[in-house]
């Protein structure tokens, strides 16, 4: 009778506690009650940024809901989503009475780019997603966007700020875009190396492009060109490892 | 009695019949108990990963040098010296591998590029954690027995903090975390010490209360302590979250307690009909904008951060006070960072009615005071002290109080145990830093520290700057210690560092050391330019920089100082690298400045950063060169062209590594570059 029950009861202990523990797992991820729904769902701001490896991004990601009208819905639910490591403050909420929500997010603590997904539900319980992609930067290609800032973007970045006007348009040869991926995905690393150490001339190009090779050091160089790989469009795929068996 | 014997003389019985079988089993026990050893040995964590990783790398191309720096057992980085006994390695195998860059899976991932090899400091030194553990649990989460969980990445350059004690080019958040440290005051009431034996300075001094009644009214004060970013958003001052009676009574406490200042208020400037927009042109002629900010239609702040936010300013000064303070700010603040600007009645008055134009009528339309009594000016003074306002202000009769806060020079390490968290709070020292920052006044009833307005990204910094105050910081070898710059306490002397000082010219310059880097370093002025050009230029700034907002504002200084300062310029700030009239200004031969023009336009291009012919070139990074030969002396432009990094270290022209006939080629036709004396003749 005894060795009948045992198994029975370590059985429906195992399930008990797997029960408990996906519900644990729902309640945490479910907010509050959405009030409305809508059927679109658009970014604000905030995507697209480049932060740093495991940290807070420097702009909240903000989303706003629509309506079949393209009007703004207040408390209608939004939840975020992303790869391993992402974290998002808050992981879901409502919206706010303009129709958006607001959240800090904190990227994974591997350089790359990070896809996340804000979702919500239209009436109908159907799922409605956006994607962004963020990335994010470790020491090395910080340190490479530090030197982007401070030698290169006048020149290979068009966008102008008031504070920074950019010396695109005044350039007779037009320098790449460090986002371009088409053209420097096809570069090798030497060809990057030695363009930067031994300017535009180097690779029979402009000589509006000045060498850097006496004031930036190897490392510094380096640097640099993990910092254009990691953020061309499309990504760059570094050349392949040789696997022995395939 | 002879059942209770019998049952468990049975039991022995079916279990060893005989002696023989007693004698097997029993060994058998034995061999398992022996056995137990040598499989939790073989079925440890760190063996399952090292056989992963093994597993990972068979199938690459480099499978056989990967192979080869593999190393089974227990791996160990050990420093007795730092205290680091780190056993990481053992599961984290492909740590220096560089070919690794595509595995993402833990523990198998290479280490990112940093500047220092992985063992040389070993991992907890930056990480945290438990080094000397071999299971996951141990090494990475808090146990009874340890409280080092692993570093949350967010926080990582804490590790850099602690022995890098000055700012550090790839740290922008611990510089960041620092600077907010210093500014925002938080070292005025925490203490916070060097390993050096320094302490944390503010870089801010918040303003002196002695004599505001001179600047501005009780009810403004009343406004402001109730919120003070509702009057500036980007105010420093942060929220004490007050009830009005208490505002009030430290209101009247402080206008009671002030005292007026001579030459503090001016009488009104009689004066000519203002034209509207004169103040708005005054305003950016003057280049105001490169310290202060005002909060455009669309809600932006558009400006510096050095000076105080002007978009209330009406709501705020006395006009009384503020013609005085645009004629000469240094009579009200000996110290303040603003230039006096010695403009002319007219001009100030104009100012005046420019900046109380920016008012907001919301600002004090509900704050109502009646006149205060003797005992609302007691208590006042009594909550004065109590929340230690002179930490950061000067006030007359109030000393500033001493270990106001508690110290937070190891806070770094704090043990959790000692910690009072909130509820529904992970239970860790970074979220306790972070938290606190956050909003400290949730953690008790009756805590004093002040709600700051600070933004995640900010708290995160402050928060990597305290991680940085630790033990491991304080009992770092010196041998180790990475010391800033010295702080340069240079004063120029004389007559001229008076005027120097008068037009505030370290708030933008630097000069030997001491100074900010809104404007360029002048430690070589006297090298560099010519001093015609210097008598000009202060007579009238020109731009040189086509593409730069902040500029270098007129001061309407007299010939007399002209002369003075030009002077001490052109005989001090001197360079010992080489002699200013070691090269002539003029007689190059025309094959040399040919040679020169063709080396500018085509070998060196130049003309992507600089311009030199204003109607065909474009470039505007570097300073515009269409006058450059009656503005710099030709031994600068030499040198500068040989290596730009040496003469002012950081700027971004590169080393062109040219030889010497080629730079002499270039200064030949750069000095031919005159200027035409038209804007001389239009004056």
């Amino acid at each position: 009778m005894m060795a009948k029950q045992f198994p029975l009861a370590v059985i429906i202990l195992c399930l008990a506690l797997a029960v408990s523990g996906c519900v644990h797992k729902s309640v945490s991820a479910a907010g509050p009650a959405p009030t409305a729904f809508g059927s679109a769902i658009v970014e604000s701001s905030g995507g697209k940024q480049i932060g740093a490896a495991g940290a807070v991004l420097s702009q909240p990601w903000i989303l706003q809901v629509n309506d079949d009208q393209g009007n703004a819905v207040a408390g209608a639910q939004v939840f975020f989503s992303g790869p391993a490591g992402v974290s998002f403050d808050p992981p879901s909420g409502l919206t706010d009475s303009s129709g958006q929500l607001s959240t800090s997010v904190v990227l994974g603590g591997m350089a790359g780019r990070y896809q996340l997904v804000a979702s919500t539900r239209t009436k109908t319980q159907k799922r409605i997603d956006l994607k962004t992609d963020e990335i994010a930067l470790d020491y090395q290609r910080r340190l490479g966007q530090l030197l982007d800032d401070k030698y290169c973007s006048r020149c290979h970045n068009p966008e102008s700020t008031p504070e920074r006007v950019s010396n695109y348009d005044n350039l007779e040869v037009k320098p790449h875009a460090f986002t371009e991926g088409d053209t420097l995905n096809k570069m090798s690393d030497a060809d990057l190396m030695a363009i930067i150490s031994h300017g535009g001339p180097a690779l029979n190009k402009s000589p509006l492009m000045p060498p850097y090779g006496y004031t930036l050091s190897k490392t510094e160089m380096r640097a640099l060109i993990a910092y254009i790989r990691m953020v061309c469009d499309p990504p760059y795929q570094a050349p392949g490892m040789i696997y022995a068996q395939k | 009695m002879q059942s209770s014997n019998s049952t468990p003389a049975s039991f022995w019985q079916k279990l060893f019949g005989d002696p023989l079988r007693a004698f097997g089993v029993v060994s058998a026990l034995l061999l398992v108990l022996l056995a137990i050893a040598p499989a939790k040995n073989h079925f440890s964590e760190w063996r399952h990963y090292q056989r992963g990783y093994l597993r990972v790398i068979r199938s690459r191309g480099d499978a056989v040098t990967l192979q080869r720096h593999f190393q089974p057992g227990i791996q160990q980085i050990w420093h007795p010296e730092l205290g680091v006994t780190d056993r990481c390695t053992s599961c984290h195998v492909g740590l220096k591998e560089a070919t690794l860059t595509d595995v993402s899976l833990q523990p198998y991932r290479k280490h990112p590029v940093i500047p220092h090899a992985t063992d040389q400091f070993g991992c907890v030194m930056c990480h945290r954690g438990q080094g000397a553990a071999t299971t996951v649990d141990e090494a990475h989460s808090s146990t009874l027995a340890w409280e080092q969980p692993i570093l949350p990445e967010r926080y990582i350059e804490s590790g850099c903090g602690q022995c890098h004690r000055a700012a550090l080019e790839g740290t922008p958040q611990l510089n960041q975390g620092r600077a907010l440290l210093a500014r925002y005051g938080c070292v005025q009431c925490h203490t916070v010490k060097l390993p050096d034996g320094g302490v944390m300075h503010a870089t801010q001094d918040a303003p002196s209360l002695s004599h505001i009644a001179d600047k501005t009214t009780r009810e403004w004060i009343f406004a402001w302590l109730k919120d003070p970013q509702a009057y500036a958003a980007s105010a420093t001052m942060p929220n004490f979250k007050l009830k009005d009676e208490d505002i009030r009574d430290i209101s009247a406490f402080l206008i009671a307690n002030s005292t007026s200042l001579a030459g503090d208020t001016t009488p009104p400037i009689p004066q000519k009909a203002i034209d509207p927009t004169a103040g708005a042109s005054l305003y950016g002629e003057s280049f105001c904008a490169s310290c202060h900010a005002v909060q455009n239609a669309a809600g932006n702040l558009v400006g510096g951060n050095v000076g105080p936010e002007l978009t209330r300013i009406g709501s705020k000064a006395k006009p009384e006070w503020l013609r005085a303070w645009v004629r000469n700010p240094r009579t009200y603040d000996p110290k303040t960072e603003m230039p006096h600007y010695r403009f002319t009645d007219q001009q100030v008055a104009t100012m005046e009615g420019f900046l109380l134009a920016k008012a907001d009528s919301d600002l004090l339309a509900n704050v109502h005071l009646d006149p205060a009594t003797p005992e609302q000016i007691a208590h006042g003074k009594n909550l004065v002290m109590e929340y230690g306002c002179a930490s950061c202000h000067e006030i007359a009769g109030i000393r500033k109080p001493e270990n106001f806060a508690p110290e937070l020079t190891r806070i770094g390490s704090k043990s959790v145990s000692q910690l009072i968290f909130l509820e529904g709070m992970q239970h860790t020292l970074t979220d306790y830093i972070a938290g606190k920052i956050r909003q400290p006044r949730a953690f008790a009833p009756g805590l004093k520290m002040p709600q700051y307005s600070f933004t995640p990204t900010q708290i995160d910094a402050l928060t990597t700057a305290l991680l940085a105050q630790n033990d491991r910081a304080q009992t770092m070898p010196p041998s180790l210690a990475v010391a800033g710059p010295p702080a340069s306490h240079y004063r120029p002397a004389g007559k001229a560092g008076q005027i120097m000082n008068d037009l505030a010219c370290f708030s933008c310059h630097a000069i030997n050391g001491r100074g900010a880097d809104m404007a360029p370093d002048l430690t070589w002025e006297g090298s560099s330019v010519q001093r015609k050009w210097l008598e000009d230029f202060f007579r009238n700034p020109a731009t040189l920089r086509p593409a730069l907002i902040r500029r270098m504002p007129k001061f309407n200084l007299s010939n007399e100082d002209i002369a003075t300062l030009s002077d001490y310029i052109m005989t001090v700030y001197q360079t010992p690298e080489f002699d200013r009239d070691s090269m002539p200004e003029a007689g190059y031969s025309a094959t040399q400045v040919e040679q020169g023009r063709q080396l500018f336009y085509s070998k060196y291009a130049c003309q992507s950063c600089h311009i030199v012919d204003a109607k065909a070139d474009k470039g505007y990074i570097g300073p515009t060169l269409t006058a450059v030969g009656s503005r710099l002396t030709a031994a600068w432009v030499y040198h500068w062209l040989k290596n730009p990094q040496a003469l002012r270290p950081g700027t971004t022209e590169p080393n062109r590594n040219m030889s010497d006939d080629e730079a002499t080629s270039l200064t030949a036709f750069l000095m031919t570059q005159k200027s035409s004396g038209k804007r001389e003749a239009k004056k």
